[in-house]
Order: structure tokens, then sequence, then C-alpha cells
């Protein structure tokens, strides 16, 4: 049976790639519309990140596009130093992009994981704010940085190959990690963070495991951002971006990585399509129909597209995490 | 010799809790033998929760010590404390409210991975409360408030402790639902869980316990048997509204 569901994954992610890859070379799928899908990996990677943290744990970040940016600007360094455009130079890029924002988040976490829900929120937004500043800045401590001026002449690495490698990866990664008993804890700690402590959980441990995970999510698809347009600016990493992702998780379902998926990408092509769509005059009102989209979708499904459910042919609960239906089943 | 060594499960010696500027118990003394119950009754803000939430560690001494089977709980983190043997059943239940009946006991056994001790726990709560059985796959937070607190029990004894400390099991419960909750209390005790009692429905307390302790304004002001202390008039007067 647990075979049976592995072997279906491998097929659904195999297929996939291959149905993409021949579209692409049968130029159904033109290199703006590779880059666009190639980017929308990117917010999905960095979004099931933010879900590990506010989905699955219950604390709520707005700085998220900090860490995206640490990640972004550390790979973009290490790959403009080496000058090489040797693709594995983008594999060291996104390795090193994940670690710092994960060092980054665990000093960062380890004194404002104490606060609780709004303070929370409020202390990430400040962490992020300090980043955007930093980034403006940067040139002065390191030139090549580029500060508000953009940070240019990074090798062009990302392919839709490596994106799509890393999002599986991360999709697998993920999964596995809220299916342990990792996973449950950190959901007890969303669930009731006094309770979780009664029973046992050590909160403060696996408060900052979850928001570093998530925050290596992030780092890592920032490296894997700057690689893809070759430019970096500081105005790509400011609170708004955080907004971006949490509208993400929060359309797709607090606690869905389904649901975090679909809207990543659905969220992107919307921009994008719209953008194709919509005559010139009112292009602008694009920025207007996604916060609608929002409220609607609030309105009817208060909870995000998937609610903390999971499709579950993708992602099929394992025996251990199944509620026994047959109550014969559990007096055993 | 060594199983005996201990005559207290539970020794609590001039415990003194602040929040803040604010003293919450002036160093207060009792203690607990095995397979008692015992009961802390008092009025709103007599320090009745805080005493149990600075035993199981949710709450931090200002001074005094706290003692398990002879073993030091001073500067013992609470998820720690929770492995010891104490299981804490919180005042409002707290139930983890979107995951189903069957995931909230599960999670009480955190602290053990071995499926056998895992499935023989649940066994003996669904004795204790075959309510909770047929309800398994249902999200707690959609349980009534009676079966809230029979999860948030049946949560505490997943650890299986040897001192369950129960605050306000009857708050927002009706009289059968309080008088069944005290029965199935009282079946817990008898198969040798201690417990530790928190209660302001002073009677149904008094009705079931060996012993009590009257807190006022976080000191002990009055203690002992329980039968004795139902019929002493302060008592009477105070918490029992004869």
């Amino acid at each position: 049976m647990k075979r049976l569901a592995t072997l279906r994954s491998i097929v659904i992610v195999v297929a996939v790639y291959v149905v993409l890859q021949v579209l692409i070379s049968l130029g159904l799928i033109n290199p703006y519309w590779q880059q666009i899908l190639s980017f929308a990996g990117i917010m999905a990677i960095s979004a099931l990140g933010l879900n590990l943290i506010y989905g699955f744990t219950g604390q709520f970040s707005l700085g998220h596009a900090a860490f995206y940016g640490i990640g972004a600007y550390a790979a973009a360094y290490l790959s403009k130093s080496i000058q090489s455009t040797n693709p594995l130079i983008l594999l060291l890029g996104i390795i090193c992009g994940g670690i710092l924002a994960g060092v980054v988040a665990f000093l960062i976490g380890l004194p404002i994981l104490r606060l609780r829900s709004d303070y929370l929120g409020i202390a990430t937004l400040g962490f992020g704010i300090i980043m955007k500043i930093v980034f403006d800045n940067a040139d002065a401590i390191i030139p090549s940085l580029g500060g508000s001026r953009g940070m240019t002449g990074i090798p062009r690495l990302t392919s839709f190959a490596w994106v799509f490698a890393v999002f599986v990866l991360g999709i697998i990664i993920l999964r596995n990690l809220v299916f342990s008993s990792i996973g449950r804890a950190l959901v007890s700690i969303r669930e009731d963070e006094v309770a979780s402590e009664a029973v046992g959980v050590n909160t403060t441990k696996y408060k900052t495991i979850g928001f570093v995970i998530g925050c290596i999510y992030a780092g890592v698809a920032g490296g894997l951002y700057a690689h893809l347009y070759s430019f970096l600016h500081p105005s790509n990493f400011d609170f708004l971006k955080s907004i971006d992702v949490l509208l993400i998780i929060v359309l797709g379902g607090l606690g869905s990585i389904s649901g975090t998926i679909i809207i990543a990408f659905a969220w992107t092509f919307l921009l994008e399509g719209l953008r194709v769509i919509l005559p010139e005059a009112i292009l602008d009102w694009r920025l207007v129909i996604y916060p609608l989209l929002l409220i609607i979708v609030m309105l009817i499904r208060p909870k995000g597209i998937f609610g903390g459910r999971e499709i579950k042919f993708l992602f099929p609960k394992p025996e251990s995490f199944k509620t026994p239906i047959n109550r014969s089943e559990t007096s055993k | 010799m060594n199983q005996t060594s201990f005559n207290n499960l539970l020794e609590v010696k001039d415990l003194s809790v602040h929040y803040g500027a604010i003293c919450a118990l002036h160093g207060i003394s009792f203690e607990l033998k095995p397979g008692e119950i015992v009961t802390l009754i008092g009025a709103n803000g007599a320090g009745k929760s805080t005493t149990l939430k600075t035993i199981s560690g949710l709450v931090k001494s200002s001074s005094g010590k706290i003692k398990f089977q002879d073993q030091d709980l001073n500067g013992i983190p609470a998820h720690k404390i929770a492995g010891l043997g104490i299981s804490h059943v919180p005042e409002g239940r707290k139930p983890f409210s979107n995951l189903t009946v069957y995931e909230n006991l599960r999670l009480g056994a955190y602290n053990t991975n071995n499926k056998a001790e895992i499935d023989a726990a649940m066994t003996r709560v669904f004795e204790s409360f075959p309510r909770l059985k047929e309800r398994l796959a249902q999200s707690a937070g959609t349980l009534s408030g009676g079966e809230q607190q029979m999860l948030a029990m049946g949560r505490g004894l997943m650890a299986r402790p040897k001192l369950l400390m129960l605050d306000e099991p009857s708050m927002g419960l009706s009289p059968i639902l309080v008088s069944e909750i005290f029965a199935i209390i009282k079946e817990i005790n008898e198969q040798g869980t201690s417990i530790l009692l928190v209660e302001q429905n002073a009677n149904m307390a008094l009705s079931i316990a060996q012993r009590a302790y009257v807190l006022e304004t976080g000191s002990i002001v009055l203690s002992g048997n329980a039968q004795e202390l139902r019929e002493d008039p302060k008592v009477k007067s105070a918490y029992l509204g004869e």
C-alpha cells in the first residue's frame, strides 16, 4: 500500500516534468512563460516555508521576504565572485543562501519566538524593514551587492529543471516533516501552546525548528530567484513581498501543502495572465483584481481553498497518522 | 525499599510565586501521599491554578521547593516535568481544536514512541471514557463541553501519569455531568493514579478527596481531612454556601 503510494507519486512527478519539458521543446511554452513558470515554482518553494512557520506551527511571520532576500544576495554574491557559469555554482549558491537564511532565522528566532501572534508579527515585520534597509545600503560594505542601485551581473543559471528539482525536493522534505513526531509537535503548538507544553512538547525548541526550516526554504527560493533574472533590487524584498507569500498560503489554506502549491502557481499566472488579457488602458487594475479575489475567497471559504486539508491522492497520510475509523481497530 | 522510600509523592514547601510585582502565592506548603486525592479549594484568585502551573513548570516559582518522588523539580522545564509522571489538565480544557479526538489522545503520549504502550494507554482511557471512543474521528473543537473535559483528562492519562493534576474539571458543566466527571475521577484514582484536584465546586471536591487545603489570597488558611473540613463552620459559610 505504502509502496504503491510512493510509486504513484514518482509517476506523477515524472509525468508532470516530461509534459512540461515536451511543451517547452515544442515551443508551446516560450522562454517568457518558462521564466514565469520558474518564478511560480520559486514562489511555491518560499510559500511552503511560510506555511510551515504560520500554517503548521502557527507562528505569524511578516518577515519572510527578508529571508528570501538574504538567500538571494548570499547566493548571488557567491556566484558573482566565483565568476563561473558551471551550474553547480547554483547548487552551491542556493545551499549557502539557505544556510545563511537559516542561521539568521535561528539568531532572530531565539529572542522573538517568545512573542505570540500579533506581537510576533510586528517583530518579524520590524526585522523585514531592517533587512530592506540593509540591502539598500549593502554596497557601503560590499560594493558588488549594489545597494539601492541594484545588483547586476549575476550569472543566469536557474533553469526550469533546477526549479522543478528543488521544488519537488522541498515538497518531499516538508511532507515527511509534517508526518513525523516533529510535525505532531508543530501542529500541537499551533493548536494550543500551553496544552502542548503540558503534554511534554518542548515548545521553544520546536518553534525554533519550524521557523528555521521555513526560512531555509525562503533562502533557497531566493538563491534560485537571483539566478533567474540575474538582477536583484532591494525593492524585491520589501514588506509587500512578504505579504504576497502570506496571501498565497492564506488563500491556499493554512496547513495545506496542496493548497500552497496550487495557489502559488495560480496567483503567479493570474498576475501575468491579466497582463496579457487586459487592455493597455486598464492594465494597472490587475493589482486591484487580486485583493478583490482575496476578499471574495475569505468570504466564501474563510479557511482558504483547502482549509488545512490535502489532496489525498497526492499526499496520503501515513498509517500512524490516520485516525482509526473502525472502533475495533483501536481497542485491539 | 527504594519504591517506598518516599512518604510523599509530591511535597511543596514554602512555595512563593510572583507575577511581576504581584505576589500570587505566599509560601504555601502541602503534600500528597501516593494514592491520595488531595483537593485545593478556594475562591477566584486564591492561587489554585497558579499552584498547579508552578508544579508543572508552566510558571516559575520565586522561592520554595517542589519535590516529586524525592526529586527536586526546581528549574526543570515543563516538557520534562510532563515526562516524569505528572500530567496537568489545564483550566479551560485547552483541546487541540482542529485535531481529531484520536490525534489529541496521541499527542498526550508525546513522550513515548512505543506503539504497544500507546495502545495500552488508549485502551485504558476508553475504559474510563467510552464516549471518546465513539468520537475518535471528530475534531476536538466540535465536542460538547463535557466531552472536551473528558478529552482533556483522557489526554492527560495518555502519558500514564503517577500524578494527575486537574484544574477546575467542573467548569461550565451541568450538575449531572459534574457528578459523572467526579465519579470517573474517583475511579481513575482507585486504579492507582494519585490526584491533585483544584476546584471551585468545594462540595463536590470535598466529597471525593481524602484531604483538602483551603487557599485564600495565596496562603493556605485551613487544611485537613476532607470530611472534617466539610463540616467546618468556616468552610461551610465561605465555600459551601450553607
